[in-house]
């Protein structure tokens, strides 16, 4: 009885020691990513890096799609749920396009991406998406869910990721309403590097999408490379 | 088991499938009901008919909301309706699960008419003995629907089905016109139920159902939701006809 009660706390020790050394599967392959609202247009924007920890794989790494003409989503978290939960969404709105034939809106796509992210509830895809897009109205719209679909609706931005801690900070002191879309790319640009910056687990260079009613401006911005 | 579950469905030397004519009969036999699409909704109306005076008329349903935007009537066996009610509005709270918005009417109309299609095919089971009318309205407007037992689905701007189909038909081809308001089609409505009508036309013996499209307001707001008139509504029309 004495053995099986000190082997019980022997494995207890050694499963909170793996569990403090290899954090959670989310920050396994480190990801930056950001949306924000501006006036008649909206921002997404996400690091390149993909990890293995504290190893760099890959400098080159998407982790922002096009869904539609005019929605993105951002996905961060384990890269490998990152690739099928695309591969899958991709397959549900060509689907919805076929057969409703109209293009998805970014509020119905949220919802159709909660529902397919709950739906795994009780093993669940490791990662937290972003979308952002405008509506047929032109209107922007944005926001993030996490591993199993809670949806947030804020107003202004939504950050996921690594690091996301820094990008909240970033974003609270340099967003301010109504944005024009060359503002907002400097903003949104400005806010992701220097969040990255203080992240080891994300950076290397990033993309930026601006999404006006007129089209899509992408650009590559270069990070600091260490 | 197996033995028995065969379709029983099947063609005859002429290519016809037969069940489904006798479906279409039983159609034809049943109470006739119309639909009409106006500029700003649609209405449905359909004949209350009972074998019996006794029976207490005022609260038989021969007409279902199947989600907020749409609704839905029917001509010939009234079981089988029932059946396809819970299907609908099945299919439109799935929709409603995943989508967070109510089905626009042609995905919901397809739906529906692959499940009447499917007992056309499927073993052990027959094809249903109704004809539906659908009246919704989407983000496309109001559109106004009829499926078959075959499963087949035709969009109208005004159509009849049931025992008086023809001669209704030939009365809205005369009556209809694209840009008729919603309370002229009530009226044209109730008036062409009245043309086949066998006995004294009351609040009671009809069903009249309409779904308007609210002017100004863009998905979000205010919805467009289906309503069954209410007899007192009913009577004010019918007071206006004589």
């Amino acid at each position: 009885m004495k053995l099986r009660a000190e082997l019980a706390i022997k494995c207890a020790t050694h499963e909170s020691q793996t569990e403090s050394r290899n954090h959670s599967i989310m920050q396994y392959n480190g990801s930056a990513i950001v949306a924000m609202v501006g006036k008649n247009c909206v921002a997404i924007a996400a690091d390149k890096r993909l990890g293995q920890q504290a190893l760099t794989v890959d400098m080159d790494f998407e982790k922002v799609f096009r869904m539609t003409d005019r929605t993105f989503i951002g996905l961060s978290g384990l890269a490998a749920d990152v690739k099928t939960v695309h591969d899958t969404l991709r397959m549900r709105v060509n689907l919805y396009k076929h057969r409703e034939e109209r293009v998805i809106e970014p509020k119905t796509m949220a919802h159709l991406v909660s529902h397919m992210l709950y739906e795994r509830r009780f093993g669940p895809y490791y990662i937290e998406p972003i979308i952002a897009g405008l509506d047929k109205d032109n209107k922007p719209y944005i926001c993030a869910t996490d591993l199993i679909g809670c949806l947030s609706l804020p107003e202004d931005f939504v950050v996921t990721g690594t690091a996301s801690d820094n990008l909240f900070g970033m974003c609270e002191s340099l967003w301010e309403p109504e944005l024009e879309p060359e503002d907002l790319f400097e903003t949104i640009s400005q806010a992701l590097l220097n969040a990255v910056d203080r992240d080891a687990m994300s950076g290397w260079g990033a993309v930026v999408h601006i999404i006006t009613p007129d089209g899509v401006i992408t650009r590559d911005i270069k990070g600091r490379m260490d | 088991m197996d033995r028995y579950s065969f379709s029983l469905t099947t063609f005859a030397p002429n290519g016809k499938l037969l069940q489904i004519e006798h479906a279409l009969a039983a159609v034809g036999n049943g109470s006739t009901s119309v639909g009409i699409k106006a500029a700003n909704g649609v209405v449905i109306a359909t004949e209350k008919k009972t074998g019996s005076s006794l029976i207490d008329i005022s609260s038989l349903e021969h007409m279902a909301m199947v989600c907020e935007s749409i609704g839905m009537v029917y001509s010939g066996m009234g079981p089988d309706f029932r059946v396809l009610v819970n299907s609908a509005r099945k299919i439109a709270q799935q929709y409603r699960r995943v989508y967070m918005e109510d089905p626009p009417v042609r995905i919901l109309v397809k739906e529906l008419a692959s499940v009447m299609q499917e007992f056309t095919q499927r073993g052990g089971v027959r094809p249903f003995g109704v004809s539906l009318l659908l009246a919704g309205v989407d983000e496309r407007g109001p559109s106004l629907y009829q499926v078959d037992p075959s499963g087949s689905y035709f969009p109208w701007k005004a159509t009849a089905i049931g025992k008086n189909m023809v001669n209704s038909k030939t009365f809205l081809e005369k009556r209809f016109n694209g840009d008729m308001e919603l309370e002229d089609a009530v009226h044209t409505a109730i008036l062409t139920l009245k043309e086949g009508f066998e006995g004294q036309m009351t609040e009671n013996s009809i069903d009249v159902g309409i779904i308007n499209v609210i002017p100004g307001s863009q998905s979000g707001q205010s919805n467009p939701t289906f309503q069954r008139l209410t007899s007192a509504e009913i009577k004010d029309y019918l007071s206006n006809i004589l």
